[in-house]
């Protein structure tokens, strides 16, 4: 709604009183804020306007006294009790359906879970991928699953006129659908300590899945945003070679990380070889050629499951271990 | 009306009562304060001390807004924003508004509008007021010893984290309970028994109403508050698990805990400003109140219905959709009888005869202000709506509507209301009314930009912000300033003609109910004989005279007799 009132705020898409609807909800919330708004407005200029009315004509002059007038009207009064009653109703009503829609997340809708802490938002996507703003497709529901890691925070955008407190110990839940392509501010409601004014970040629409897919593809790309110590520890963490290769010189189902590159490996078969960079390479693509001594031979093979690239992380992990 | 003011400057034949010892000057000594049963002097030094916890929590607000002037820093750090924002509101709520109407105004006037020569309980009143103190000096205490960033809410699992001085301040807030709760059930009880003849329950002034209804409330409610804050202490200190999830405790059911009483306690802010409202509003207009059973009756209705709908401060917390659907549907309830009490105080000025002394005007400021702090209400009782607004700006401008707009506004008028029977001076009306319309003024300059902030996206408590907030913001801080310098151009005024003011008569406005009967000040005792009450509201039993500068009976009836024969000729 465009008011006569000037724009007193920067945002020219936005409306007087709200910043532009980005989701479905938004354009029911917008009309029942607006139905109150005029039955409030016509009660507010009633009531001011009575009474300016009676401070004109009923100031005192000096020799007039007040006139006597009935002390009360049951008919009257019954009225002005029966007729707000009534509005009340219909705005609890409008509010309650919209309300209902609004906390009744789709049965298939993409799931992101969201984890907040002290003063930053993690958003999970299902790939495993987490990223610290919220990148969403255009026109599908979107469904949040929250959980707290320390003090109660508040997910909300404006936008979408959705909010919903995040509670340490128990997960909420937040849905939308966002129906315009842009950037919109996500922030924390729920004071939160020193930086809760900058727990502040953004929601990104994507104009279609396939813009989405891609950002996503993209975004995980793990080796685009981190060095290859850090993408080869992603790997040695999400690909299980945790389990059999501890970093702290323990032996398990295989032999430890630490202090491993650059020594020399003895061979079940007798032979050994210092541990280089082929030879590390050749391990994850060909564990059965050379088992070390000591261990069984259950290492499966990666080969077909991760890149060079990824390799060349792995190996950089591995020779940082000292 | 400026007859009433400026004229009448008694000389030789001035009126007996004025020359008789009166409380003020009754004793004197430090100890006759200190240690007096005197309802008004207690009421005084609550008066004394709301003022100055006032002007504190007042100098917190406008240092938050000159930070707010900039989204980066201008005076403080996060911290120091966070703490003062707390103490800010910690201490206007707990110190200034609850006390502010029923403990300091309700004290001095609530006895000798019943009649009557104290409240029930004379020491239990002295001892509720050296609670508050005590419960003063704990948020004192609480502020130099690390300060507190909870916000006044004091949300687990925030506040059994924080390394600010919690445990210090929830002493203070269980001490002012209690001292709450002693006030309450003094009047509880003194209404009940120390009504005079004549009086029945329907011929009681409707302040009197209003103070009875917040006196239930606070009896029932503040208990809750007191056993909350001792279980977040209990939880601080030896970490048992109630409201720490990380032990198995649950923070949603603290909010419970906390709006169980909190809410009801907004009904203690604002209950005592809308009995006030009712006595101004019908004095200054020289008329009869209009529906006075149903203004009656809605003060009690509030206060039942107060209880039952803390849930709507919790829309967006978790709890579960049929919770949340019960509690707006409750919450609507509250807001039909406040507007029964406006439509009645409109139809009460109908055909009067309406005097803008300052009082008038701080009433008429009050139906203002309170209808927009009243209406926007129902923006957050609606589910759909309050789920964007909850926590925002707009929040925040409509319990400042409500708390300060209406319930200091409605504090305003009671003071200047019955300053002349307090103080037994007439202060100046041209300066009250210019501090009047500073208060007006800077009131709506400072809130009503924040309903805008609030719905644009502007989340509350927040020490930056992002930059296209920012005209609205510096709107708010100027409103702020106009506000403060109003609100101390006020207390000048006040304190100005204690000195200076001319002396009072024993009824300036022409009041019908039992107050304006006895000398102002009232002597020590109020009334030698409990005097014959009839209907409060019958303006016609009261005139103008001319040489005393007040109204005098149009007949004198038995026992008043005594204050009121000052009067020679009436004008008829």
């Amino acid at each position: 709604m465009k008011l006569f009132i000037p724009n007193l705020l920067a945002n020219d898409e936005a409306g007087f009183w709200f910043p532009s609807q980005g989701s479905t909800v938004a354009e029911s919330v917008d009309s029942v804020y607006f139905f109150i708004l005029y039955v409030c407005t016509f009660f507010f200029v009633l009531i001011v306007g009575l009474m300016v009315l009676f401070m004109i004509k009923y100031r005192h002059r000096p020799g007039v006294e007040a006139e006597k007038t009935v002390t009360h009207n049951l008919t009257l009064e019954l009225s002005w009790s029966v007729i707000p009653t009534l509005l009340t109703i219909v705005m609890f009503w409008i509010g309650f359906t919209s309300y209902l829609d609004m906390r009744t997340p789709p049965a298939s809708s993409y799931e992101i879970s969201v984890v907040a802490k002290k003063w930053s938002w993690a958003f999970k996507y299902p790939n495993g991928w987490i990223e610290s703003e919220l990148h969403i497709p255009k026109g599908e529901d979107v469904t949040l699953t929250m959980a707290s890691d320390d003090v109660i925070h508040s997910l909300w955008i404006p936008a979408f006129r959705t909010k919903m407190d995040v509670v340490p110990g128990r997960y909420t839940q937040e849905w939308f659908n966002a129906t315009k392509a842009g950037t919109y501010p996500l922030m924390c409601a729920e004071y939160c300590g020193q930086k809760h004014s900058e727990m502040v970040t953004k929601v990104v629409v994507h104009e279609t899945r396939g813009d989405f897919d891609k950002w996503l593809q993209v975004a995980s790309d793990i080796h685009k945003n981190k060095t290859p110590v850090e993408a080869g520890e992603y790997f040695y963490k999400s690909r299980g070679c945790i389990q059999c290769h501890s970093l702290d010189g323990v032996p398990k189902n295989g032999p430890s990380f630490k202090e491993l590159f650059g020594k020399e490996r003895k061979f079940t078969d007798g032979t050994s070889t210092i541990a280089d960079a082929n030879y590390i390479r050749q391990s994850i693509l060909e564990p059965q050629s050379k088992i070390v001594d000591g261990f069984r031979p259950i290492m499966p093979t990666f080969k077909g499951q991760l890149t060079d690239q990824d390799i060349t992380a792995i190996i950089a992990f591995i020779k940082s271990q000292k | 009306m400026a007859t009433i003011v400026d004229s009448s400057n008694p000389t030789s034949d001035f009126p007996i009562q004025y020359r008789e010892l009166n409380y003020l000057n009754c004793s004197k000594g430090w100890k006759s304060w200190f240690f007096t049963l005197d309802h008004k002097r207690i009421g005084i030094m609550y008066l004394i001390g709301v003022t100055c916890a006032f002007f504190l929590g007042g100098i917190f607000a406008v240092l938050l807004r000159t930070e707010l002037l900039s989204p980066s820093k201008v005076l403080m750090g996060p911290d120091a924003y966070n703490q003062m924002f707390t103490l800010h509101g910690a201490i206007m709520t707990f110190l200034v508004i609850i006390p502010g109407v029923p403990a300091a105004i309700g004290n001095i006037i609530l006895p000798v509008m019943l009649g009557a020569k104290d409240v029930a309980f004379p020491r239990m009143n002295l001892g509720s007021f050296y609670l508050w103190m005590f419960g003063a000096a704990f948020f004192l205490a609480a502020m130099v010893l690390g300060g507190l960033d909870t916000g006044w809410t004091f949300y687990t699992p925030y506040s059994i984290t924080t390394s600010t001085a919690v445990i210090t301040a929830l002493l203070g807030v269980f001490i002012l309970g209690f001292s709450s709760i002693f006030t309450g059930l003094n009047f509880i009880v003194t209404i009940h028994t120390m009504r005079p003849p004549g009086m029945t329950w329907f011929k009681m002034p409707l302040f009197l109403w209003a103070l009875y209804a917040t006196a239930l409330i606070q009896v029932l409610a503040t208990p809750v508050l007191g056993i909350t804050g001792l279980l977040l202490v209990v939880e601080r200190a030896f970490h048992i698990g109630i409201f720490d999830p990380a032990l198995g405790g649950d923070p949603v059911l603290f909010q419970h805990f906390f709006w169980f009483y909190s809410h009801p306690a907004v009904y203690v802010m604002i209950l005592p400003a809308m009995g006030v409202i009712s006595e101004v509003i019908a004095v200054h207009s020289r008329k009869h109140i209009f529906g006075y059973r149903f203004i009656a009756y809605s003060s009690i209705a509030i206060a039942i219905f107060g209880f039952l709908v803390w849930g709507h401060h919790m829309f967006v917390s978790g709890q579960s959709k049929m919770v949340a659907v019960i509690f707006s549907g409750i919450t609507f309830s509250v807001s039909i009888p406040s507007a029964i009490k406006v439509f009645n105080w409109l139809t009460t000025m109908y055909k009067g005869s309406i005097r803008f002394t300052t009082a008038m005007c701080y009433g008429l400021a009050f139906i203002f202000i309170f209808s927009i702090g009243g209406l926007t209400g129902l923006f957050l009782a609606t589910l759909a709506t309050d789920i964007h607004l909850h926590d925002t700006y707009f929040v925040v401008a409509h319990f400042h509507y409500v708390m300060m707009g209406s319930s200091l506004v409605g504090l305003f008028a009671a003071i200047h209301h019955w300053w002349p029977k307090i103080s037994g001076k007439m202060f100046n009306e041209f300066w009250g009314r210019i501090a009047c319309l500073g208060v007006f003024l800077g009131f709506n300059l400072t809130f009503f930009p924040q309903f805008i902030l609030g719905t644009r996206g502007m989340p509350r408590r927040y020490y930056t912000y992002l930059p296209e907030f920012q005209n609205l913001h510096i709107m708010s801080t100027m409103g702020a300033y106009l506000l403060g310098l109003s609100s101390a151009l006020m207390a000048a005024t006040l304190i100005y003609s204690v000195y200076r003011g001319k002396k009072a008569p024993a009824n300036p406005w022409g009041g019908a109910s039992l107050e304006w009967q006895c000398s102002s000040p009232p002597p020590h005792n109020n009334f030698d004989h409990p005097p014959l009450a009839g209907d409060p509201y019958v303006m016609e039993s009261v005139v103008y005279n001319e040489e005393i500068g007040g109204f005098v009976p149009v007949e004198c009836q038995g026992d008043n007799k005594e204050s009121v024969t000052a009067s020679g000729d009436k004008e008829v």
